[in-house]
């Protein structure tokens, strides 16, 4: 794997930068629904970020608004997502054309899937899902003997026999091994940022602890940045250096990932973190957390958590919290909460420094 | 658990009636030495390769293991929902295969079993209340509408799914994942159950909700008595849910490691669930980064229509050994604490 030299972006600066970006549903004939609001973060290159919380909070939303690839009924309505492009020039993809944007997407930034199976076309072998990513970017420059020489090597590089692999249809494949392959075609035209979302969801546990692993290695050779969508909270801990905690469409917390798992300061983080069993130790009681999130056309007035929040105190139900540093850190490492309460709840020990 | 020292076809029958330990009461389910075969173009596929297994009242025994490996096959010959190609299921001490029609009417309502996939389990075009009614009608448990809606309510309370009121006429595209999985439970809590099968009825929800539910289902185990089949991926949830409880591990169609939870959680000893344990992500990242893992020598499961010979675990197992590990396949023995189907460990 000598030939994979890291992306080499900027020395300085974020590679994307999301500012106050909202994320909208058509949902029927002058209908629509926010699935996230005003969300704002940088990234650096090479980080890793968790995105978690519970299902529909926005987090697959977010992710998909990023590259552009909402379904039809779905559009970034606000903001901007800036990207440091290889080539140093800075693009908001909101305003990108169609072509540069295809072009965007694979050499710059690539997505893997919530659900392997349904990124593949099944009447595809494996092999032509690499020579058509090949193709569509290269121009048509390189032989299919190199691309498939190239293909190889990817597949090798997640592990897989491409022996056996590039010459099977997608539904011959397991779980593993086809979500390994969307790795690999992911990181075909060596992006900068990989987006990955629950990337072992539904995979089994031996073979989700050697995908974690790899992609652990392969972030270390590659130097690619990631954001990494999950409400397995062990994964995130794994895999980020920085977590973000979406609820209702909105970042409630942002920090390190010790920040979060260690010093969480916004008591949806707290319960989320609580409610995991661990497996080593004693029998801990984990935390239950009742109820759901709130329908996105029916947000509560104040703080969106406020009905499930055992911390709620009456100003929670009005006034909506906005997101707070409560430590600055260079290169978007702050760690920030958006709770009306987080200096009384830390003061009074409920939550923890 | 003193009787896990007995193998268990040696096991005292529930006839017998005596407990083994304080608060131990006999197996109300019991699978003994089943087997289930699926003849495939493929060839046959020997999916479970004689499983013993008990089930006990207000107990939990946990299935664990990874996909494919017979947990949903066994779970469902224990619920009589497929007859076993050997071996047998005892309900209540009987041989669920020679009961007459009552018996095994009876035997289909105390045994219930809940579906994995809650998005799969329930009729979109029913709402809650007729989902839950149909079988408080079939099985003559309500009279009149009034009486049922009020059951079905009370149902729906048990699963904290409240006020019913709001859910009774609600379809299942109007709830979420974790409510669907109520109305799930409580539809196999109208029979009235005396053992529950659930089979991977949390792992596709969110850690919240999963945690709640689980409380649920511990509510009905504690003050019901009901007994638990339970079926998961996930060992923390089992290590939660089974802690008073026993976990079976299985691999390729076999019980590998089988003991009270506390001992196989914390103290595992056969190989496989060492490993099975290790790849836990812990959301605790000092924990995830200052670990040394343990390697399998092969991430890849074997088939079953072609099993390596030996230990069915030898091409993956980090203590594999040459000898007895490639040649004879480790039987489950009683050890101290447990049975444990391993030549090194059991040797050494
Ligand atoms: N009806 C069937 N016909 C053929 N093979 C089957 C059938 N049902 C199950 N199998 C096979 O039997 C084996 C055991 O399957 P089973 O569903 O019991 O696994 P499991 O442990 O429940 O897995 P999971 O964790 O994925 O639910 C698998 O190899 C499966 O492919
Ligand atoms: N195509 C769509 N049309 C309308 N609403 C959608 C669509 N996709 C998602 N949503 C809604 O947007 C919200 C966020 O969903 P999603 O981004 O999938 O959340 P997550 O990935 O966190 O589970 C949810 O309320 C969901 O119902
Ligand atoms: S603002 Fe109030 S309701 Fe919201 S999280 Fe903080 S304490 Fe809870
Ligand atoms: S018998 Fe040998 S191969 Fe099998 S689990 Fe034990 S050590 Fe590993
Ligand atoms: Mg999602
Ligand atoms: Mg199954």
């Amino acid at each position: 794997m000598t030939d994979h030299i890291a992306a080499t972006p900027p020395a300085e600066g974020p590679l994307l930068s999301v500012r106050g970006v909202d994320v909208g549903y058509r949902t029927g004939r002058r209908k629509q629904v926010t699935a996230v609001r005003d969300v704002s973060f940088d990234l650096h290159p090479g980080q890793s970020m968790a995105l978690v919380g519970e299902s529909g909070c926005g987090k697959t939303t977010l992710g998909l608004g990023l590259l552009r690839l909402l379904p039809r009924t779905g559009v970034v309505s606000a903001g901007e997502v800036l990207f440091r492009r290889k080539d140093g020039r800075l693009v908001d993809v909101r305003t990108l054309a169609r072509e540069d944007l295809r072009r965007f997407r694979w050499n710059e930034a690539a997505m893997v899937f919530q659900g392997a199976m349904n990124a593949f076309n099944p009447v595809l072998r494996v092999r032509d899902h690499f020579l058509d990513t090949f193709r569509a970017h290269d121009g048509g420059r390189g032989s299919r003997a190199r691309h498939l020489e190239r293909s190889a090597e990817l597949l090798r590089m997640v592990r897989l026999d491409p022996g056996r692999v590039l010459d099977s249809f997608p539904h011959e494949l397991s779980g593993g091994m086809r979500q390994r392959t969307l790795i690999a075609l992911a990181l075909a035209l060596r992006p900068q940022l990989l987006i990955l979302d629950e990337p072992t969801t539904a995979l089994d546990i031996l073979t989700q602890r050697s995908i974690v692993e790899r992609l652990a290695e392969l972030r270390e050779e590659l130097r690619f940045a990631m954001v990494f969508i999950t409400h397995d909270l062990g994964l995130a801990a794994e895999l980020a250096d920085r977590v973000g905690t979406m609820y209702a469409g909105r970042m409630i917390e942002t920090g390190t990932t010790r920040d979060i798992f260690h010093r969480a300061r916004h008591p949806y983080t707290s319960a989320l973190i609580n409610s995991v069993p661990p497996v080593t130790g004693d029998l801990r009681v984990p935390e239950s957390l009742p109820g759901g999130p709130p329908s996105l056309s029916a947000l509560p007035p104040g703080c969106s958590f406020a009905p499930r929040c055992k911390h709620a105190v009456e100003r929670c139900g009005s006034t909506r919290p906005t997101l707070d540093v409560l430590r600055s850190r260079p290169e978007g490492m702050s760690h920030a909460a958006a709770c009306l309460r987080s200096h009384e709840l830390f003061a009074e020990g409920v939550t923890r420094d | 658990m003193i009787d896990r020292t007995v193998p268990a076809t040696q096991r005292p029958g529930p006839a017998h009636g005596h407990g083994t330990g304080p608060g131990d009461a006999s197996p109300v389910l019991s699978l003994q030495g089943v087997h289930q075969v699926f003849r495939t173009p493929r060839g046959d596929v020997p999916a479970v390769a004689g499983v013993d297994l008990d089930v006990r009242p207000g107990r939990v025994l946990c299935l664990v293991g990874e996909s494919g490996c017979g947990k949903t096959t066994s779970a469902r010959m224990a619920a009589g929902l497929a007859g076993p190609a050997q071996g047998s299921v005892l309900f209540r001490g009987r041989d669920v295969a020679g009961m007459d029609r009552r018996e095994r009417s009876d035997f289909r309502r105390s045994v219930q079993f809940i579906h994995q996939d809650p998005y799969a389990s329930l009729n979109p075009v029913r709402t809650v209340y007729s989902t839950i009614s149909a079988g408080l009608r079939r099985h003559g448990l309500v009279g009149d509408r009034r009486e049922a809606r009020r059951v079905t309510a009370e149902l729906l309370e048990r699963v904290d799914l409240t006020p019913a009121e709001e859910h009774l006429d609600k379809y299942p595209h109007q709830m979420s994942g974790g409510q669907r999985q109520r109305v799930a439970v409580a539809r196999a809590l109208a029979m009235n159950p005396e053992v529950i099968i659930a089979d991977e009825s949390t792992s596709m929800l969110d850690v919240s909700i999963r945690v709640s539910l689980l409380n649920t289902l511990g509510k009905l185990r504690d003050e019901l008595g009901v007994g638990f089949l339970f079926i998961t991926h996930d060992l923390a949830v089992a290590k939660y849910f089974a802690w008073d409880g026993e976990i079976a591990v299985m691999y390729l169609g076999r019980v590998v490691e089988h003991g009270p939870t506390p001992r196989v959680v914390n103290d595992p000893q056969h190989p496989y669930t060492k490993a099975l344990i290790d790849a836990v992500c812990e959301p605790d990242p000092d924990l995830a980064h200052g670990r040394e893992r343990i390697r399998l020598r092969s991430s890849e499961i074997p088939e079953l229509t072609d099993l390596p010979p030996g230990c069915d675990f030898h091409p993956r197992c980090p203590l594999y050994e040459q000898g007895d590990c490639d040649s004879v396949r480790p039987p489950l023995v009683p050890g101290r604490d447990r049975l444990l189907a391993c030549h090194v460990v059991n040797g050494g």
